[in-house]
């Protein structure tokens, strides 16, 4: 050691990378430009979005927004777009024939969702869940109408029947299962006999409600976003159930039920659902009874994408190892606690790409119930094109449905990918 | 393992070994389908007794001691944990998990949880224990463990000998009256193996029920009132650390000590 002449007694900073390796230009020459291959695809590329640029700007760009009719345009300048069309009947993509004075409560009903769904996406704001509890109800009364204590009554029968459980658990009964089994006969007693009459003595009492709209008056955006957010709400926790359902072991005939039941619905297309709901239903139903179309809809899209959810949220319970059911069994939780406390977490952890992709694909299938004569934005455009007027008209509807479309997935998307990021626990 | 072999064993005065019998297995087999894992168990373990449970890979250990808190279910016999018996009952099974702690191999901390959360979570949802009061007994147990500063880290971002240190904390915040360690060192790299001996030598002393399935010799010297050694899913020889491995009986447990002390 003591032969060496000369030690350094502080590190030196490294000196910064030359120019040509960092930065944008350092950027664009390792990413672009490393090689000849990559050079020529990198050419290629911006040749070709050059090209749909130089088409579609100025078509865009120079579009009419206040013509009359699709000749109208055509006769100014046929080579940009006609976006007047949305400037007519941009009501009528957004709320289908919902009366206009009454275009007031789908808008609301909107801002309402909104802020409903706020509380379960940011665990900051949960302590304002009571108002995506209560949403459900309150979007129902707002869009079909009706007095406001037919609705509100199903919550009060539902509070009430939630409260007996807990009084009866604590003071009187000791044992769970009776309690509730009480809780619940008292709760159809209730309905079955004294929330009708309660209901019209509350609306006589104080007389609250909206002008009644029929569900065929139902469309545009308006009925895609019910459709679609009911469905994806209510097609969840039956996922969930059914891949618990599929996973069990001790119950074989649960387990061949949910089986059956997902095989079944992935192997028929959406389609065949959607018909058997509008059409064939209705022979087997009595005569002469009112089932909603748009609930026979959302019922069947639920179904439909619950089986693919179920198929998802399975790949996600078998990615959860065998030590995390041993570890919580082995504290002694319960089956139901291990899966709502352990195994579902992580699970779903697992699935949340998968579990999101069923979210957006159920979302665009709701452009399905066009074909049933529901008339959602794709129906509508069909509506739209009959009329004398925009017949031939086709870019500029499409791109506009389209574009709505695409905010609400890429939104979902975009949220999924926060939440992947948010809930990674390890290094 | 001969450094350990000097140390002096625990401190076994401040131990009361009571006669009372907290597990009874008599004639216990167990199969899996046609394979018959376990035969014709039988052994009673005291109140503050601690066993080390040797013997081959495949001989059947993870699987009795598994029995003993119902992860594996038995067939015949009869498995009786603090009086009460193991049956298909859920509610006696139930009952005997939150009283029996466990240990695994591969520590099985839930990963989603910070430490602190793996160590209230079972206080909180079985024992109905205040949450402030569970996270004060989680403190209490990690500090035990020595780990209070990594309580709101998550399980990956702790070290193996770290997690599975957490690990024995959060069974012992349900304060167990019986604790089962399951090769608890085997999947850890040596210099991790010492600070998990370490806390388990500190249970023992304290007078904790143990029985640890365990290839660390020096360990089952220091701590051990009794060492079991089992092959082919029978209990082939069992006595006292001194004589167990300065005497052995049967050739297939000297076979077994020749192997594992490498002579
Ligand atoms: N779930 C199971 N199904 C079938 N065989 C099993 C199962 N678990 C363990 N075995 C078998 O039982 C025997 C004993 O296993 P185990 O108790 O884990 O042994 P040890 O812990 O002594 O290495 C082994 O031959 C193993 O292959
Ligand atoms: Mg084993």
């Amino acid at each position: 050691m003591s032969n060496i002449a000369f030690v350094r007694k502080k590190e030196i900073a490294p000196s910064p990378p030359p120019i040509t390796e960092v930065g944008i230009i350092g950027w664009i020459k390792q990413n672009l430009f490393s090689g000849w291959w990559n050079s020529f695809l990198t050419l290629f590329c911006l040749y070709f979005l050059f090209m749909l640029a130089a088409e579609f700007f100025p078509w865009a760009w120079g579009g009419h927004w206040h013509t009359k009719s699709l000749r109208e345009c055509l006769d100014l300048d046929p080579n940009v777009a006609c976006f007047s069309v949305l400037t007519a009947r941009w009501k009528q993509l957004l709320f289908g024939l919902y009366p206009a004075e009454e275009y007031w409560r789908p808008t609301l009903t909107f801002f309402l969702l909104i802020l409903s769904i706020i509380p379960i996406l940011f665990p900051r704001f949960i302590r304002f869940f009571w108002f995506s509890l209560i949403y459900p109800g309150l979007a129902l009364w707002l869009l079909w109408g009706g007095s406001f204590w037919s609705v509100a009554i199903v919550y009060i029968g539902m509070s009430l029947g939630v409260a007996s459980y807990f009084m009866l658990n604590q003071r009187l009964i000791k044992s769970s299962p009776m309690a509730l089994l009480l809780a619940l006969f008292l709760t159809v007693i209730f309905f079955l006999f004294i929330s009708d009459g309660m209901a019209d003595l509350l609306g006589d009492l104080v007389p609250l409600s909206l002008p009644f709209v029929e569900s065929l008056k139902f469309g545009g955006f308006t009925l895609s976003l019910i459709v679609g957010v009911t469905g994806i709400v209510a097609s969840f926790p039956i996922g969930i159930l059914l891949a618990l359902g599929r996973q069990s072991k001790n119950l074989p005939l649960v387990k061949m039920i949910c089986v059956g039941f997902i095989e079944f619905i992935r192997g028929v297309p959406l389609i065949t659902l959607l018909f058997v709901a509008s059409v064939l239903l209705n022979y087997f139903l009595p005569p002469g009874t009112n089932f909603d179309i748009v609930l026979r809809v959302i019922i069947m899209v639920t179904l439909f994408s619950a089986a693919y959810m179920a198929e998802v949220i399975r790949g996600g319970l078998a990615g959860v190892t065998i030590g995390q059911h041993e570890a919580s069994a082995s504290l002694g939780l319960t089956y139901w606690q291990s899966q709502r406390l352990i195994i579902m977490p992580q699970a779903l952890k697992i699935s949340i790409p998968g579990i999101v992709n069923t979210f957006i694909g159920l979302f665009k299938d709701t452009t399905l119930v066009s074909i049933i004569s529901l008339r959602d934005p794709v129906g509508l455009a069909s509506t739209i094109r009959a009329d004398a007027k925009w017949n031939g008209i086709y870019w500029e509807l499409y791109i506009a449905i389209g574009l709505m479309f695409f905010i609400f997935c890429f939104g979902m998307s975009k949220y999924s990918q926060y939440l992947e990021k948010k809930l990674k626990t390890d290094n | 393992m001969s450094e350990l072999d000097e140390k002096k064993k625990i401190d076994r005065t401040k131990v009361n070994l009571t006669e009372e019998v907290v597990i009874h297995i008599s004639e216990m087999n167990k199969w899996f389908g046609s394979f018959h894992v376990l035969r014709d168990i039988n052994l009673e373990v005291r109140r503050g007794e601690r066993i080390v449970v040797c013997g081959p890979s495949g001989s059947g250990k993870s699987t009795l001691i598994r029995c003993i808190n119902r992860l594996e279910e038995h067939q015949k016999g009869k498995i009786i944990v603090d009086g009460t018996e193991l049956t298909t009952d859920l509610k006696n099974i139930d009952k005997i998990r939150s009283e029996v702690g466990m240990v695994f191999q591969h520590f099985n901390l839930f990963p989603h949880l910070t430490t602190l959360e793996n160590c209230t979570l079972a206080p909180v949802w079985v024992r109905e224990t205040p949450k402030l009061e569970a996270e004060e007994i989680a403190m209490e147990m990690l500090e035990k463990v020595k780990i209070p500063e990594q309580a709101h880290k998550f399980p990956g971002q702790l070290s193996g000998g770290q997690q599975q240190r957490v690990a024995i904390a959060r069974s012992l915040c349900m304060k167990p009256r019986i604790m089962l360690f399951d090769e608890v060192t085997s999947a850890l790299d040596p210099e991790m193996i010492k600070e998990v001996l370490d806390t388990m030598i500190q249970l023992a002393e304290e007078g904790m029920t143990m029985i640890c399935v365990t290839h660390e010799m020096g360990f089952a010297r220091q701590v051990a009132d009794r060492v079991i050694f089992m092959d082919d899913g029978q209990i082939v020889e069992q006595n006292e650390p001194e004589s167990f491995f300065n005497d052995p009986k049967s050739d297939r447990t000297k076979l077994f000590l020749s192997q594992i002390l490498g002579h």
